[in-house]
């Protein structure tokens, strides 16, 4: 059976491979204008020459700076906010629904406010990025502690167990698997946000490099700028996912 | 002693109501005049104002038409995706690869592509839509379409139903309950997407009219058109959740709302 799933993954790739084939012969062939689809070789040497160039990683780094920075707000933010509202459930009460208001906006919504507030400055983009990638980790943290089962609570009660000694070994660490799968979607908004953000801003970073080439019609630079993107994405959602099997691994798996 | 009971929990307005006097007082207290925030009570007037002469509106059907538009091309292409590849496995092991290279660009990111391709307007918007709200759809619809019990599957085969038939009369009902959650997440992310290719690029819809009161230093109607936002997405949401109550019966999951 595994060795089929491997068979099947290797064709997985031929697929892949043979899409990006026929991208190519459709370029080649002049079927679509060059400057709205690049052939892929071109795309790929664009992407090749500007790393060599030293004119792309810096990019790169800046946009992850905003990604990792905002993210590290908003999880500290969320973890710690969260853990404080759910502690109780009469703060929940009060708190719950407003927060909920929250989850559906877009929280690129959060710009135009932000812009009229901090200008169009770094720290704006950081407190955009912050604020609205903190609800999914605030909200999951939220209902990680009112799913503390009553018996933990007795338990904990009757060990005479003080309310910080449960907090730190037993509330907080039932909430840790929705509070990270929060973090994880948290990652997400962030990476979006700092796209809309350098786009919108001027700040610089891949999300204003790629704006930047579409703007001179340098579309293989634009596509292999969007590749990255697709790299950044990918990875850091891996790294995520993979973190939050290691930090869970005293869990009993279901 | 007897309790009043309201038919709501007021604990969950009592917090929000608390905090719009205190802003309205900070504001008028302070002497605040710049152009940054705005009172409460301005912000009132600024949706009533927006409301009345037709623009919030315009920029609402702008927003709806975009959001509703992807949703149905991407959202349509994830059901059919789901559907087969849930369908034959081979074929979901297949694509594997490809989907999995093109999911994690985010939607932003190709705000310059398909400026190229589009220009600006709605179009662009959809298109950007329709890639965001392909995934919750063609997700659920694929575990849904496993989740439909072989005995079911067993039956069309031996009523000798065509492929057609066999999705429409066996699948489709089987894997109702969990298609429309997708169909309610991707509804959230077209909202979600709309708005802010909106506010990055498009000079269109909601995310348009709240960039333009900031620019013209209207504090005000830029607080107003984030509430009207949030208003929005909480409607439709609760509108889908009722009637996916209605539908199937079942406890609603993640529900947003008090």
């Amino acid at each position: 059976m595994k060795a089929r799933r491997l068979v099947w993954l290797g064709l997985s790739f031929v697929f892949a491979a043979a899409i990006i084939v026929a991208w190519q012969l459709i370029s080649n062939f002049g079927l679509v204008s060059p400057i709205f689809l690049p052939p892929p070789s071109r795309a790929w040497n664009a992407l090749v020459f500007n790393i060599e160039r030293g004119s792309l990683l810096p990019y790169v780094l800046l946009t992850l700076q905003h990604m990792f920075y905002g993210w590290l707000i908003a999880s500290f933010l969320g973890v710690a906010i969260g853990s404080l509202i759910g502690v109780s459930p009469a703060v929940r009460a009060y708190l719950a629904p407003m927060l909920e208001f929250f989850r559906p906006l877009p929280a690129s919504a959060l710009f135009p406010i932000a812009i009229a507030i901090f200008g169009l400055t770094e720290n704006m983009l950081l407190v955009v990025i912050g604020f609205g990638a903190l609800w999914p980790t605030l909200l999951a943290t939220v209902n990680g502690f009112a799913t503390v089962k009553p018996r933990l609570e007795e338990v904990s009660r009757l060990l005479g167990m003080s309310r910080r000694k449960f907090i730190f070994s037993v509330a907080l660490p039932n909430a840790m698997p929705e509070a990270l799968a929060g973090m994880r979607l948290s990652l997400t908004i962030a990476l979006i946000l700092s796209v809309t953000g350098e786009i919108l801003s001027g700040s610089d970073g891949l999300g204003r490099w790629v704006m930047l080439q579409a703007r001179g019609f340098r579309t293989p630079d634009l596509f292999a700028g969007v590749l990255l993107f697709g790299v950044i994405g990918y990875l850091s959602a891996q790294i995520v996912t993979y973190l939050e099997r290691r930090l869970l691994r005293w869990r009993a798996t279901p | 002693m007897t309790r009043v009971r309201l038919p709501f929990d007021w604990r969950g307005f009592a917090v929000p109501v608390c905090l719009l006097i205190a802003a309205e007082l900070a504001i008028v207290l302070s002497g605040y005049n710049g152009a940054s925030v705005a009172r409460p009570s301005d912000i009132a007037g600024g949706a009533v104002e927006a409301l009345l002469d037709g623009s919030m509106l315009k920029a609402t059907r702008e927003t709806l038409i975009s959001a509703g538009a992807g949703l149905l091309i991407g959202g349509g292409i994830g059901l059919v995706m789901g559907v087969l590849l849930g369908l034959f496995p081979v074929m979901y092991w297949l694509f594997e690869v490809p989907l999995e290279a093109i999911r994690p660009i985010p939607s932003v990111a190709l705000i310059p592509i398909v400026l190229l391709i589009f220009g600006l307007g709605h179009w662009m918007e959809i298109s950007l839509v329709a890639k965001t709200s392909l995934w919750p759809m063609f997700f659920l619809t694929h575990a849904a379409v496993r989740g439909v019990k072989p005995r079911l599957l067993e039956v069309a085969k031996l009523l000798r139903m065509g492929l057609v038939e066999r999705v429409r009369k066996i699948v489709l009902p089987a894997a109702a309950p969990g298609i429309f959650v997708g169909f309610r997440l991707s509804m959230g992310a077209a909202m979600i997407v709309a708005v802010t290719v909106e506010i990055a690029a498009n000079p269109l819809g909601l995310g348009y009219a709240m960039m333009e009161a900031q620019e013209r230093l209207r504090p005000d109607l830029a607080f107003a058109y984030l509430f009207w936002v949030g208003l929005v997405g909480w409607g439709i949401n609760a509108g889908i959740l009722a009637l996916q109550r209605r539908l199937f019966r079942v406890p609603a999951q993640g529900a947003a709302g008090p």
